[in-house]
This record gives structure tokens, C-alpha cells and sequence, in this order.
């Protein structure tokens, strides 16, 4: 695998767009056609070379190339976008729309990410080792097709309104999160192993969400089933089961009405 | 201005009867003159292209207050595909519901130089023109809704054409609009009570009139008046399985009458998107094709034109006046959804809506778009649409050319179905192998839609006289084509005038013309009783008052222009 490293020499004045750094980008490419590509920063095409000093070319596939990133990222846009292969290693903590609507291979950002990482999401995995923004896993403004395969996972906490309009993949955060948890969720599973506040699962039409600490409000919408004994990331043990939105409609299978299930750790 | 010739082109021209024949074509002061006419020309080689007059929309959304809310509700319509300011354009944006800017800019790319808004709710005529306004290089009108307007249903119930003819007259000036426009006659306001019209009898509650009385009441008040357009109307049950035995009542409407105008239109109904009108079975599981028997009707009876509504398998926002429609849709595919009343005259709604290959009823909608057009006997009377954005986005106009005129590329399409087999039984399109040529759509796209408007004079042809709107396409119709080579030549236009003025150069656009917006300005007889009936509706009901309601001056249209009509006994 070739690694390209990007190492931030100056700081943008406003924030950058950053839609070009991806191993499909850079895949085929040497590292001064690399520094080449552009970024945005408002209304104004730079090139990446502004910004960054590179180093190393990109490997022959956008499986075969690894981007690092050194340095301040906290005002980089949309690192990883639309990505199929390949890997993006982030030193430090990075802004919004991480990951977006990736498809493939392995984002690993060592700080904290801001809002919309993996937003509409349909393959690969986004492991972050601080903590997430808020929209996690969630769908784009006004999309109902939010995160729909691969996997996330926050090993700190999360924002608010994550796996909002989920259908698919796997969303772990080892934290605590803030409200709104899997709003219009149809698919997919949330596991909360820390604390969750309120509005878990509103308007949720079918898959999972588990929480292993505690939850401050249960939505009216959800209904006690019984207790199951289940495994879920590594942790066993007896969990209350709840299925809803009762206040959603609800596909039916083999005559069947399929709800959400929301299991809390008893 | 400057003078123009253009050389050497195969012309397809359906009023000229040149079905690709070379000819020169000259402009000078914005028409079409003899080549003989000009002096000093600018010469543009179209030799081994092929050249028409600009297309005629007959039938679009493009305009108005529920394109903007699907705009509004739909961020995601934009994303991956706007597109910054460029050299001669503003920035764009947007798929199934662009930007004003982007819908002009699409259409003349693909050599439309007219279009029309398909519905007008009258209350909110001023934003309608607004956008109009804002959409660059079109000359475009807009239609008024009546079908569920309070007046309308009132004196046609009390049979009083003369009223309901003064009425029309007074809200196209009132709103500046261009034709009489029906959506799901009196079902749009038994949604008001919850309810709709789904047979062409069901009594509209309250007002006790029927769609049938209502259709025919509009039909006889269009010719009353003698406007340019036909009664243009959106049936009853539209998109329902089973459909089709009301849309044939519907047509029945317009059996034995005559068009009475001064702008030679022939016909005295226009059914749009009758795609979404000709289906069979009771259903979706055994949804079926009947495009046979509605084109079969439409065939026999030279009073009727019709557009087609093509399905284009594309993700697209539907938006219509058929309320009550719009809200059954968004709970079949559990999408968001908006729908509003519009006080005494309408109400919409929109819903986004993927027609996918994958889906059996999508395929088969396909076929009958399909269906309508290969078995049209009259190109002068069956027109392209999609209905934009019901059915798809107008941009796949040269995908829709490609399936019509290449049975080659219609079977790939089928093979690309998923349930290609069940498509395939349920309706007739297999064992269709025509291909329409060029002359068959330059009257399904040009001069058909042109005559139905009572636009003959202005738009549509290329013979002397007619506004200079010319489309020239990097297209030989002499040579072979591969399908995508098909789509591929009338994505862009090589050249394009409008009113004379070059608007596309060598595929760019180098000017945004000089739009208009067409109205028709109908004179009657002073009419006391409908005079006090708007001023006791509009102190009674409207929240708006009627200074607040007309639309005049230069900030809504500062280039309109009328039709004239005398309707005066």
C-alpha cells in the first residue's frame, strides 16, 4: 500500500472543502499531481499544494493508497467523501462531513469528528477515537436515506440526532449521546454502551437500538415486550426489550407487524 | 438586428411539409424571412445537421408555488450537481425541481425556446410570474386552474356559459394567464371535505355538479370565448389502476363539438400526461397497459391532442393540483409530502417519487409512455412530455427520442428490467417496432403543440413570418446511429435562435434573450353580475384583497405579451 501524507502548513482562513482527498482521487496520481488538486475555501478554488505540503504518491488502485493527514484539520470539509477503497489515517481531530456517503475502505481519526460524519453512508468503516458531532450516520438535509451499510465507530461520546433516517450498517459508540437517537430509523443497528438522554427511536419504523447505561426518557411510542438474554458488541446480559414507534406505521411480514426494537440493559 | 442564414441543413418542418430535405433558413429583425430577404447574413454552416424550429413545452411544472416548495422540501435535489457561475450564466442547481435559471438554460440547451407553466393556482399568480420572470430565454405562459374554483363550479351548475365565459376572461387578465387549465375537476375540492371525484359522476359535495358538467361547462366557455388554447385538462382517477375507463368518459366530453377561433387550433381538448390515464387491471398486482385503447380513441376523434407524461425511471418530485392524489402517493411510498389548500380555487400537493427499473408498475409505466407514442397516428395531436417533473425531469427529453426512435434501444431497456417478463405481459411494447423519424418529432415537439396553443403564427415552423426560433443539432440523419449517439445529439444543441438573437453558439449559451410572457387578453361584454359576484367573493372569503390579488406592472412582467381575443356579442 502507498501512503500519501498530507502535512498541514497553513491555516485556512475560512473552512476547506476538502472533496478531492480520497484514495480514488489520489490513486494513479504523483504527489505533485496531488498538490494539485483542488480544495474550496468559500467561493475560491485553491489547490491542495496551498495548503498542505505532500508527500509520497498515491498507489496504482484507491485500495492500494493510504492518505495521512498531519497537522491541524479542525477546518478541513468532506475528507473521505464518496471514497470506495483504501484508507484515510487523521492525526488529530477534524471538522464536519467525514466519510460522507463513503462506500468503501477505512477512515481512523485519532481526535474528535464534527457533525455529519457518514452521512449516507453505505459501506466501509469510520472508526474515531474522541468523539462524534452530532448527525452521525444520519442522512443528508431532507434525504431519507441516511446511513445504509458499514460500520462507525466513536470509542467517546456522541452529539445529537445520530443514525437519524438510518436503513442499514452498524453505528457503536462507546460514550454517552445527546438526544435524538434514530429518528425515522428504518434499518440498521445503534449501540449506545454509555448513557442516552431522551427521544431514542421517535418515529422509528423497524431496526435496533441498544443501550447499555441508562436512558433518562422513554418515548411514549414504545411498548415493554419482555426480557431476552442477548450478546450485542461483546457484552452479554439481560436486556428489557421495547419495540415501536407505536406512533409510526409499520411494514407487516408473514402477517406480521415488524416494529423497531429498542433493548435496555436491566 | 442582425440578419442570419443557415445553410445547407436537412430541415424537418411538418408545416413546410420538409421532411429533411436541405434548405436554407434566413432571420432578419427576429422572423424567419425568405432566404431572399437578407443582405448581409451571418452564415451558419449546418450542413450535415439537422435543423427545426425551437420546440413548444405544451406541459410543464416549472414555475410557481408548489415547484418551490418541492425545491424548498427537497435539499437533496441539489446535491453532487450544482454548478457555480459561469462565462454568460448564473450559477445552477438542482435535478427534478432545478433552479429558474437552470430550467431556462435546459430547455434551450436542448433546443426548446417556449414553455408553458401547466398550473397556475390563481391566488398565487404573482409568484408564479415571478419565477417566469427569472427563467432566462423562454417565452413562457402559464395556465390558470378552474376545474375547483368556486365561481366556476357555481355558474356552471346554474348553466350559465356566459358567466362562467366573463369569468374566465377576468381572471386571465386578473392573473395573466394564457389558457384554461382542469385538474381532477371537482375532486381537488371534494378534498376539502376529505373526499374526491374519482368517475367522472361522482357529485362534487356542496357545489353538486359533477367533473362530467364540469368539463364539458369549461369546454363550452373555452369556445364561447374563442381563446388560443383548448380546454387543457388533467382527469379525473389519474394514476390509479384501472384508470383508463375514466379518462375515456373524460375525452367523451369533447364528442361532436367544434373548435371556434381565430388562431387555427382545430382541437377543443387537450388531456395532458394521458400516461397516467390509460391503465388497466383493479390492482398494482395486475396492473396492466391500456394505451391501446386510449390512443385508439384519441386516433378517431380529430377534436382531441393529447401529451404523453413519459415515464423516464428517473428519482423525480411529483407536484400537481390533484391534492388528494398527492397524498394517497405519499402513502405508498411513505415519503414526505406537502399538500395545501389554495382558499377558493385549488389546492396541491408534492411528494418526491423513484420510478425504479426494479419495480414491475414503474416498467410498465414506461411501456405506456412509450406505448401512446409508437401507436399515435397523428404526430400533429400527441405530444412529448414528461410532465416534469410528475413522470421525470424534462432534461431526459433525448432519452425519451432515443426509446422512440430506436426499437433497439427500447429492448435493451426492457432486458434491463428487473422483472423484465412481467413488464413485458402486461403490456404491448415488445411487439412495437416502430421508430419514429425526424418529421414525426418535429410535430410531436414543435409544430403539434404550437397549433394546439393557437401559436402557428408565432412558434413551431420555420416558414416565413413565424418568429425566428431555430434549433440546428449536430445530428445526420442520414447516417446510422447508435442509440446513445441519438440521445447524445439532442442533449445539446449546436446553434440556437430565439426571435433571431443567437442564444447557443457552438453548444454554449452567449445570451439570455429577450423573454416574454404570454397572456391572452379576452374582451366581453360588461358583465355586472360576475363584476359583483368577484367583489362579494373576494370581501367574503379571499384573505387577500383584489388589489392585492392581480398581477400588473413591470416588476411581475416587464415583457408580456397579449393575445388579443374579442369576445364581444
Amino acid at each position: 500500500m502507498s501512503t500519501v501524507t498530507l502535512v498541514a502548513k497553513a491555516k485556512p482562513q475560512l473552512f476547506l472543502e476538502m472533496e478531492s482527498v480520497t484514495p480514488d482521487a489520489f490513486a494513479g496520481k504523483k504527489a505533485s499531481d496531488i498538490a494539485e488538486l483542488p480544495v474550496y475555501e468559500g467561493n475560491t478554488t485553491l489547490r491542495l499544494a496551498d495548503f498542505f505540503e505532500v508527500r509520497g504518491d498515491g498507489g496504482t488502485t484507491a485500495a492500494d493508497t493510504k492518505i495521512v493527514i498531519k497537522g491541524d484539520a479542525t477546518r478541513l470539509k468532506y475528507v473521505g467523501m464518496r471514497m470506495t477503497a483504501g484508507e484515510i489515517e487523521v492525526e488529530g481531530s477534524i471538522d464536519q462531513y467525514v466519510g460522507a456517503w463513503m462506500e468503501g475502505g477505512r477512515i481512523h481519526v485519532h481526535g474528535n469528528t464534527d457533525a455529519f460524519t457518514g452521512v449516507g453512508m453505505k459501506g466501509g468503516e469510520i472508526l474515531i477515537d474522541g468523539n462524534a458531532g452530532n448527525y452521525l450516520g444520519a442522512a443528508y438535509r431532507g434525504d431519507w436515506r441516511g446511513m445504509q451499510g458499514g460500520r462507525i465507530h466513536v470509542k467517546g461520546n456522541a452529539g445529537s440526532d445520530i443514525g437519524y433516517y438510518m436503513n442499514g450498517g452498524t453505528i457503536v459508540v462507546e460514550g454517552d449521546v445527546d438526544v435524538h437517537v434514530g429518528s425515522h430509523m428504518d434499518g440498521g443497528r445503534i449501540v449506545i454502551k454509555g448513557n442516552a438522554k431522551s427521544k431514542v427511536g421517535g418515529q422509528m419504523v423497524t431496526g435496533e437500538i441498544f443501550i447499555l447505561g441508562t436512558l433518562e426518557v422513554m418515548m411514549p411510542g414504545f411498548i415493554y415486550r419482555k426480557d431476552v438474554d442477548i450478546e450485542v458488541e461483546g457484552v452479554n446480559g439481560k436486556f428489557a426489550l421495547f419495540e415501536g414507534d407505536t406512533a409510526e406505521r409499520h411494514p407487516k411480514k408473514k402477517g406480521q407487524t415488524v416494529y423497531g426494537r429498542l433493548y435496555l440493559k436491566v | 438586428m442582425t440578419e442570419y442564414l443557415i445553410k445547407n441543413g436537412f430541415v424537418f418542418d411538418p408545416v413546410l411539409k420538409l421532411k429533411g430535405e436541405k434548405a436554407d433558413v434566413a432571420i432578419r429583425d427576429g422572423k424567419i424571412v425568405e432566404t431572399t430577404e437578407v443582405k448581409k447574413p451571418k452564415v451558419i454552416d449546418a450542413s450535415g445537421m439537422t435543423v427545426m424550429a425551437g420546440g413548444v413545452e405544451i406541459h410543464a411544472h416549472i414555475a410557481g408555488p408548489k415547484v418551490n416548495s418541492g425545491r424548498i422540501f427537497r435539499p437533496e435535489d441539489k446535491l453532487f450537481n450544482t454548478v457555480p457561475v459561469k462565462k454568460n450564466m448564473r450559477a445552477q442547481g438542482g435535478f427534478s425541481i432545478p433552479t429558474t435559471y437552470k430550467t431556462g438554460y435546459a430547455y434551450a440547451q436542448l433546443g426548446y425556446t417556449t414553455a408553458m407553466e401547466a398550473a397556475m393556482p390563481p391566488l398565487f399568480a404573482r409568484h408564479v410570474h415571478e419565477e417566469m420572470r427569472d427563467t432566462p430565454i423562454l417565452d413562457e405562459g402559464a395556465y390558470p386552474v378552474f376545474g375547483n374554483n368556486w365561481f366556476v363550479l357555481e355558474y356552471i351548475k346554474n348553466r350559465e356559459v356566459e358567466n362562467t365565459a366573463a369569468y374566465i376572461a377576468w381572471l386571465l387578465r386578473a392573473t395573466k394567464g394564457y389558457a384554461v387549465k382542469s385538474v381532477n375537476p371537482g375532486g381537488t375540492e371534494a378534498w376539502g371535505w376529505g373526499l374526491n371525484c374519482l368517475q367522472v359522476n361522482d357529485p362534487v359535495p356542496y357545489f353538486d355538479v359533477t367533473p362530467d358538467e364540469i368539463t364539458r361547462g369549461l369546454i363550452e366557455a373555452n369556445e364561447y370565448l374563442g381563446l388560443p388554447h383548448s380546454l387543457h385538462i388533467h382527469g379525473n382517477n389519474l394514476g390509479n389502476p384501472g384508470n383508463y375507463t375514466t379518462t375515456l368518459d373524460t375525452l367523451k366530453a369533447a364528442s361532436g363539438q367544434k373548435a371556434k377561433n381565430k388562431f387555427g387550433r382545430e382541437t377543443i381538448l387537450h388531456h395532458t400526461h394521458v400516461q397516467f390515464h390509460s391503465y388497466g387491471g383493479d390492482k398494482w398486482a395486475n396492473f396492466e397497459s391500456k394505451a391501446r385503447e386510449i390512443i385508439d380513441y384519441i386516433n378517431k376523434h380529430k377534436n382531441i391532442t393529447a401529451d404523453v407524461g413519459f415515464v423516464t425511471l428517473d428519482e423525480t418530485t411529483t407536484m400537481t393540483a390533484d391534492g388528494p392524489f398527492e397524498y394517497h402517493l405519499s402513502q405508498l411510498n411513505h415519503l414526505k409530502w406537502v399538500n395545501a389548500d389554495v382558499e377558493l380555487e385549488t389546492a396541491a400537493g408534492v411528494v418526491p417519487y423513484v420510478y425504479s427499473p426494479d419495480i414491475f408498475v414503474c416498467g410498465v409505466q414506461w411501456a405506456i409512455g412509450l406505448e401512446i407514442a409508437l401507436l399515435a397516428k397523428d404526430p400533429m395531436r400527441v405530444f412529448i412530455s414528461t410532465d416534469h417533473p410528475n413522470a421525470g425531469p424534462f432534461t431526459r427529453y433525448p432519452r425519451i427520442l432515443k426509446w422512440l426512435m430506436s426499437a433497439k434501444a427500447r429492448e435493451e431497456q426492457i432486458k434491463a428490467f428487473k422483472q423484465s417478463d412481467k413488464v413485458v405481459n402486461s403490456s404491448e411494447i415488445a411487439g412495437i417496432d416502430r421508430e419514429l423519424d425526424l418529421y414525426e418529432v418535429a410535430a410531436m415537439t414543435r409544430a403539434g403543440p404550437a397549433k394546439c396553443l393557437g401559436l402557428s403564427h408565432l412558434y413551431g415552423s420555420l416558414k416565413p413570418g413565424v418568429d425566428g426560433d431555430v434549433a440546428v443539432y449536430d445530428f445526420n440523419p442520414e447516417k446510422e446511429h447508435t442509440p446513445d449517439q441519438i440521445e447524445k445529439a439532442f442533449s445539446s444543441v449546436k446553434y440556437l435562435f430565439k426571435r433571431g438573437e443567437k442564444i447557443i453558439d457552438n453548444h454554449e449559451i452567449v445570451s439570455h434573450g429577450n423573454k416574454r410572457t404570454l397572456w391572452v387578453d379576452v374582451k366581453v361584454n360588461e358583465n355586472l353580475q360576475v363584476m359583483r359576484d368577484i367583489q362579494e367573493k373576494f370581501m367574503k372569503y379571499y384573505t387577500v384583497t383584489l388589489g392585492n390579488y392581480e398581477v400588473h406592472g413591470r416588476h411581475f412582467i416587464p415583457n408580456p405579451f397579449a393575445l388579443e381575443v374579442d369576445a364581444t356579442r
